[in-house]
């Protein structure tokens, strides 16, 4: 029931590999504390691959768009890849599919970061 | 079926699953178990998480009943009470990046019917997602 969260580093780029439930109280702490520890670490460029979540309620929404408002505000560019159907229906739903930088490919994701 | 649970995410993953083995049973498409199951989480979060507060001398309770042409799910709480009237609009251009305050619109949008009663003290929300032509499991 819980959520995996791994990181790699590509070209400069993080990229928290997700994969099970953002949900109240399980996905959504761990998630929030992981982009806090790498926003901590002066990495801002992010990148959620979100391709085996197969499950997020309103909680892991709110925590997704938090997210991307705390690294944006750091001077920082957070991203997603990979939405499965459901979630990118819901943000359709909730209107903020166009809020987020939404990528299908990795390597043309890392390639739309700034690079210093 | 009712269930009288204490206030907790143990709770609302029970309910949640609970919603999800009706609706598999009622012969609807995975589509809607996962947009009904998930109104029902929703629900359920609300009770627990801003109607009960997590206090553990609070419960709620769910009920579920298929009547043959609809999905009824019922879920109510202990708490101070909820107007729906005065919840901000979760697709307001102000509202879009709040990190909060999308519950009640997924579950108005993934439900056919849903309504709210005040409990005094608490909130009952009913939940109603009509059946198709050819239900099973009824």
């Amino acid at each position: 029931m819980s959520m995996k969260i791994s990181t790699r580093q590509v070209d400069g780029i993080t990229i928290l590999d997700l994969g099970g439930r953002i949900t109240l109280g399980e996905g959504s702490v761990q998630l929030r504390d992981s982009v806090r520890d790498l926003l901590a670490k002066g990495q801002k460029k992010i990148l959620l691959n979100l391709g085996d979540v197969n499950y997020i309620d309103s909680s892991g929404i709110g925590e997704l768009v938090s997210a991307y408002t705390t690294v944006r505000n750091q001077g920082g560019e957070l991203k997603l890849l990979n939405l499965t159907r459901k979630v990118h229906d819901l943000l359709q739903i909730t209107k903020l599919y166009t809020v987020f930088d939404v990528k299908d490919d990795e390597a043309s994701a890392i390639a739309s970061y700034a690079h210093a | 079926m009712t269930y009288t649970l204490d206030s907790s995410l143990d709770s609302v993953n029970k309910v949640e699953q609970t919603a999800e083995q009706m609706a598999r049973k009622a012969g609807v498409d995975e589509d809607e178990i996962f947009r009904i199951s998930m109104a029902v989480r929703e629900a359920a979060v609300n009770a627990v998480l801003h109607g009960n507060a997590y206090d553990p001398d609070k419960r709620m309770t769910a009920s579920f009943e298929n009547t043959g042409s609809s999905l009824v799910i019922r879920i109510t709480d202990q708490g101070k009470g909820l107007d729906p009237a005065t919840l901000p609009d979760p697709l307001a251009p102000e509202n879009l990046l709040r990190g909060s305050g999308r519950g009640i619109f997924l579950i108005r949008s993934f439900m056919d019917e849903v309504h709210f009663k005040q409990l005094h003290p608490g909130t009952e929300l009913t939940l109603i997602k009509h059946l198709g032509t050819a239900p099973t499991g009824a």
